[in-house]
């Protein structure tokens, strides 16, 4: 790159992966690891304002939240929650691999944690249509049968959809970010980027992962397991 | 600074980030973060332009009691192009992205911010987002005000809602890039023997403003995309329709755009700080007073969006504890200009160009301050807020403070990023007529407002019309006074004398490399072996 123009009698003896405008390996690294800390710090009050009001609505509106949560399918939300912590412990399983130095482990567990990550959007996927086609959907398809939510004020019943779509759609735009991520990454690991030396952007790839999947084992509960049934 | 000793050859013969590469492509693939400030400079130029077009439009329509311009309907648009443009688009990114980008790596003596090209990712979403917010002008217009309240902006408004608020979003992921670059280089990248405490006060001040901005800005985009949804899908959480509630807005909001308040201000405390050290020629007094009570701003300032909200109805008790929040925040902002007013005494202090806009700002900054807290009191805001008592409330902070801080800091290191000195008595008269024409803007402001003439309005009682025009007369001063440096700090890039490392004789690394730096900032990183500001005492001057 243009930043080393003048002055770099180091270049020559650079290892592979260190950019220019680090002393060392250890800096490089240190500073991409904490950068992507500080960007899921960013992430959680991006999410936190998503759940504050939550948090509020569901303090005024509780039974419509029930009855809004009740009309929600368990055991798909439950299924894909294991899916995801099976993906979490596949990431780590990849980290390690790379940290090591194993490049077919490193390849296979990071095309397990992309399987995973499409078996999770492919239900949730599932799960849409389903709310679709009982028009549960605020704002483009809101028609549902009086049948589904009872007594329930339907006024709060939609607001609890609004945060369902929102707050699962905004987590599954993360899934779909995330699977791009590890997509360059398996492509990277395929190409031999990679190695016990020089294994950052692996590590860094997975604390991303790992947030995506924390934030749907707080919305789990909070939207499919608050309707009183169990 | 014509006494600057003349060590450098002239400017062309060095090899220095200016003249390494040439051509449009090595400037638009660049990820020398002292060419993506001078990018984000010409920007940030000519955003604070436009939103000057439109600020001149508004007080040239408030001239008549009855309007002397424009339809109300266009009076609208005009004051939410003016804020959205300078709030979003000038004032946020000005000193941290222009002096920010350019100095934080040579402040701690690294080679560059740690993460080069989401720097100039930045820049992009940053001219991304601008080139919407103009499209939303010209496609139009928005009319919600730059704080797009619901319901009106998410139901009831006919304008560009949903393209402003989507370039306010972008802008934000922008402002929040650059917090981040600077949050690891400042805890990873620092030179050895620069120790937390050495660092300049300027440094500690774009660190709070970091977090503020990694903090505060996501709340706000994810507002934003609610709003923007809502509008698109006609239903929401802010529908009172569905039992959801329009406050809950102003409250999200607010907890971004009150800190971003601040986002706006520390930088310019940071600035000042280096300008007095400076020209006083003194080491600063009470250091880490001044670099903590950045800190106590920046986690102060989560804690006060209710004042905002006083007359919304939100609850008494809710005011009560934002209001004595809210007077908390006078404490580490009293700390900071006590600290600079004991480091001028005794100081040899010499009037540059840059110094008169430092003790510009102490004394508007005060006064924006002090005006503050009639408004965090909860019976005199009932009768001010939504007055011009506010309009020139926040003008002396944000023009007053913020602004005046960025020209000082622009005067202070424009011989380092451009290798040439500007002409001084131009300089200093500039400065003058800035600040003349500022207070004779803005103070009128404050009484209109006491009387009880309200913001937002295209027509007013025929009674405030001698204040109206003394506000637009000192407007048009304001004006000229801005354009006076845009004249000659072009001019001085290509006729200003040379002006060598350090024309100031002024302390920190970014002084002991040659102007223009060198593309990789430092021949050799430096050792740091003593502390920031170590002017000689004044005791040693007078023997």
């Amino acid at each position: 790159m243009a930043e080393l123009s003048a002055g770099s009698a180091h270049a020559a003896v650079h290892p592979p992966g260190l950019r220019h405008h680090f002393e060392d390996m250890e800096q490089q690294h240190e500073a991409g690891n904490l950068g992507m800390w500080v960007f899921l710090v960013t992430e959680i009050l991006f999410f936190g304002g998503l759940f504050a009001a939550y948090a509020i609505y569901r303090s005024l509106y509780l039974p419509g939240f029930e009855a809004g949560s009740r009309l929600l399918d368990v055991k798909l939300g439950a299924t894909n929650t294991a899916v995801l912590i099976g993906s979490s412990l596949t990431m780590a399983l990849a980290v390690h691999a790379a940290q090591t130095g194993k490049r077919k482990a490193l390849i296979l567990f990071l095309l397990l944690t992309m399987v995973l990550g499409a078996v999770f959007l492919g239900i949730k996927f599932d799960e849409y249509a389903t709310k679709w086609h009982h028009g549960l959907v605020p704002g483009l398809k809101w028609a549902p049968d009086e049948e589904m939510y009872k007594n329930a004020p339907l006024g709060s019943v939609e607001l609890f959809f609004c945060f369902y779509f929102f707050m699962t759609g905004l987590h599954a735009l993360h899934m779909i970010i995330g699977f791009g991520i590890m997509t360059v990454m398996t492509l990277e690991a395929w190409g031999g980027k990679f190695s016990a030396e020089y294994y950052a952007p692996v590590e860094v790839s997975g604390l991303y992962w790992h947030f995506v999947d924390i934030v749907w084992i707080f919305l789990f509960p909070l939207l499919y397991l608050i309707g009183g049934r169990y | 600074m014509s006494t600057a000793a003349v060590v450098e050859s002239p400017a062309g013969s060095r090899v220095h980030y200016l003249n390494a590469s040439y051509g449009i492509k090595s400037w638009l693939f660049t990820t020398d973060h002292k060419r993506i400030a001078l990018l984000y400079l010409g920007s940030i130029t000519f955003m604070f332009f436009i939103g000057g077009a439109a600020a001149t439009l508004i007080r040239l329509h408030l001239i008549e009691p009855t309007g002397a311009l424009v339809q109300p309907e266009t009076y609208n648009k005009l004051f939410t192009v003016h804020g959205v443009v300078m709030i979003f688009f000038f004032l946020i990114p000005s000193i941290p992205a222009v002096l920010g980008n350019f100095l934080v790596p040579l402040m701690v003596g690294a080679r560059d911010l740690a993460f080069p090209r989401i720097n100039l990712l930045s820049w992009y979403l940053y001219t991304i987002a601008a080139l919407l917010a103009l499209y939303a002008v010209v496609s139009g217009g928005v009319d919600t005000g730059w704080t797009f309240y619901t319901p009106y902006s998410s139901t009831y408004a006919h304008t560009q809602v949903i393209a402003t608020a989507l370039a306010a979003f972008i802008a934000g992921f922008s402002s929040i890039l650059t917090g981040l670059n600077f949050i690891v280089t400042i805890h990873k990248m620092r030179a050895p023997g620069l120790t937390w405490f050495r660092l300049p006060l300027f440094i500690w001040a774009m660190y709070a403003t970091s977090i503020i901005q990694i903090l505060g800005t996501p709340v706000l985009a994810i507002t934003i995309v609610l709003l923007a949804a809502e509008r698109l899908l006609h239903v929401g959480i802010f529908d009172p329709k569905i039992g959801g509630d329009p406050i809950l807005f102003q409250h999200l909001f607010w907890f971004y755009s009150h800190p971003a308040v601040y986002i706006m201000i520390l930088p310019g405390m940071g600035v000042v700080s280096e300008l007095i050290a400076c020209f006083a020629r003194k080491r600063i007094f009470g250091y880490s007073m001044i670099a903590f009570s950045s800190l106590a701003i920046a986690v102060l300032g989560f804690l006060v969006w209710g004042h905002h909200m006083f007359v919304t109805g939100q609850s008494v008790y809710a005011g009560l504890i934002f209001s004595v929040l809210s007077f908390m925040v006078a404490i580490p902002s009293a700390i900071k200009v006590f600290n600079w007013t004991a480091t001028l005494y005794k100081g040899s202090i010499s009037y540059e160009a840059p110094m008169l806009y430092a003790l510009g700002f102490i004394g508007l900054f005060t006064m924006g301050g002090l005006t503050g807290l009639f408004l965090a009191s909860l019976a005199t805001d009932v009768h001010l807020t939504g007055t011009y008592f506010i309009v020139a409330h926040f003008h002396y902070i944000m023009v007053g403070g913020a602004v005046m801080a960025y020209l000082g800091g622009i005067h202070f290191w424009w011989p380092k990023i451009t290798g040439r000195l500007y002409p001084d008595g131009s300089a200093r008269f500039a400065a003058l007529i800035i600040f003349v024409g500022f207070n004779l803007t803005f103070f009128p402001q404050f009484v209109l407002g006491y009387l009880g003439m309200p913001r937002r309005y295209a027509v007013y009682p025929a009674e405030f019309q001698v204040l109206n025009v003394m506000s637009s007369a000192g407007a048009s001063i304001l004006g000229i006074g801005y354009l006076i440096p845009l004249i000659y700090l072009i001019w001085s890039i290509r006729y200003g004398p040379v002006a060598g490392p350090n024309p100031w004789g002024a302390k920190g690394l970014e002084w002991e490399t040659p102007s223009p730096p060198p593309t990789e900032n430092f021949e050799e990183i430096p050792i740091v072996t003593e502390e920031a500001y170590a002017y000689a005492e004044p005791e040693d001057v007078h023997g």
